[in-house]
């Protein structure tokens, strides 16, 4: 099964390179942008056929080491 | 005094930081990461500054796991003194050995420079020769310094007296340096063994290369 994480700075955690970017954005004129948020994004690639079996354990990876829950929001996708 | 200065794969300080702690009369060991003890009469670990696993993940994500690390986390529960610079501060937070975290600073540069910090408390041992309000310089070089904590945890912070130091003006007045929350500089824990920050008192030793407030700094630890 493959998961796909992906890991974003919390709300109200500033962003700086979202906000470095979203500037960008406005001085090339693209004006309809109101906030920037840049993430990351994990691929693993699991054993387990089992969907449920898989989110639990990505889940445990996610709090353990893919992210700093101190300051990071994640979610996963399986499929 | 016996010090242990860890390395991991990346790590670039553990030289300056050794040599540091020998000028001041310490003995000092290098301990690779892989090791799974610490030497039995360690009184010191430091954890120094560099690029430990090339800052892959997050700044101090990886170098968590690596097997001296659980000797770490237990020599410090028993009260072991644990000193973390730069890199090490980043790994000490990680671990949950310290509260916060840090982030890129706030202007995504590497900002490498000498800069003034203020002593926000002296009642632990690192600081312990150091005054109140004292103006301190030392450099910094870092692109993950930018510490946050929520509001709760920042109570918690001023109300154990557990805020090392503050990025600050000639005058003492508290500057932005890289986004820091309050412009916090370095920690410790409530029980105040574990240490960390993010400018560099082992490159403080030489008033002709900018600055000797760092020997001050790192005599604390004895006693």
């Amino acid at each position: 099964m493959k998961a796909v994480v992906n890991i974003y700075l919390k709300n109200g955690v500033l962003d700086p390179q979202g906000k470095a970017t979203h500037h960008a954005l406005e001085s090339m004129n693209f004006g309809g942008v109101t906030d920037v948020r840049i993430g990351k994004q994990i691929i693993l690639q699991l054993k387990t056929d089992n969907k449920q079996e898989a989110l639990e354990e990505v889940k445990e990876m996610c709090e353990a080491l893919l992210a700093n829950t101190v300051i990071e929001d994640y979610d996963i996708e399986i499929d | 005094m016996r010090v242990a200065v860890l390395r991991f794969p990346g790590t670039n300080c553990e030289f300056d930081t050794q040599y540091a702690f020998e000028k001041l009369g310490y003995d000092t060991e290098l301990i690779w990461h892989k090791e799974d003890r610490l030497p039995k009469d360690t009184e010191l670990v430091v954890i120094p500054g560099g690029f430990s696993y090339g800052d892959y993940l997050r700044s101090g994500s990886i170098a968590q796991f690596s097997p001296i690390m659980k000797a770490v986390v237990s020599y410090a529960n028993r009260g072991g003194k644990v000193l973390g610079i730069c890199n090490g501060f980043q790994i000490l937070t990680e671990i949950g050995l310290l509260p916060g975290a840090l982030k890129r600073n706030n202007n995504l540069h590497f900002i490498s420079k000498h800069q003034k910090v203020k002593v926000i408390n002296n009642d632990n041992e690192f600081l312990s020769r150091c005054q109140k309000s004292e103006i301190l310089n030392i450099p910094i070089a870092h692109a993950d310094g930018n510490y946050y904590i929520d509001e709760i945890g920042l109570q918690e912070l001023e109300n154990n007296n557990q805020i090392l130091l503050r990025y600050c003006d000639g005058l003492g007045n508290r500057v932005i340096v890289n986004g820091s929350v309050t412009s916090i500089a370095g920690i410790c824990n409530k029980d105040k063994n574990v240490f960390g920050l993010m400018p560099h008192p082992e490159r403080a030793l030489e008033v002709i290369l900018g600055s000797s407030d760092g020997i001050r700094m790192l005599q604390g630890f004895e006693q």
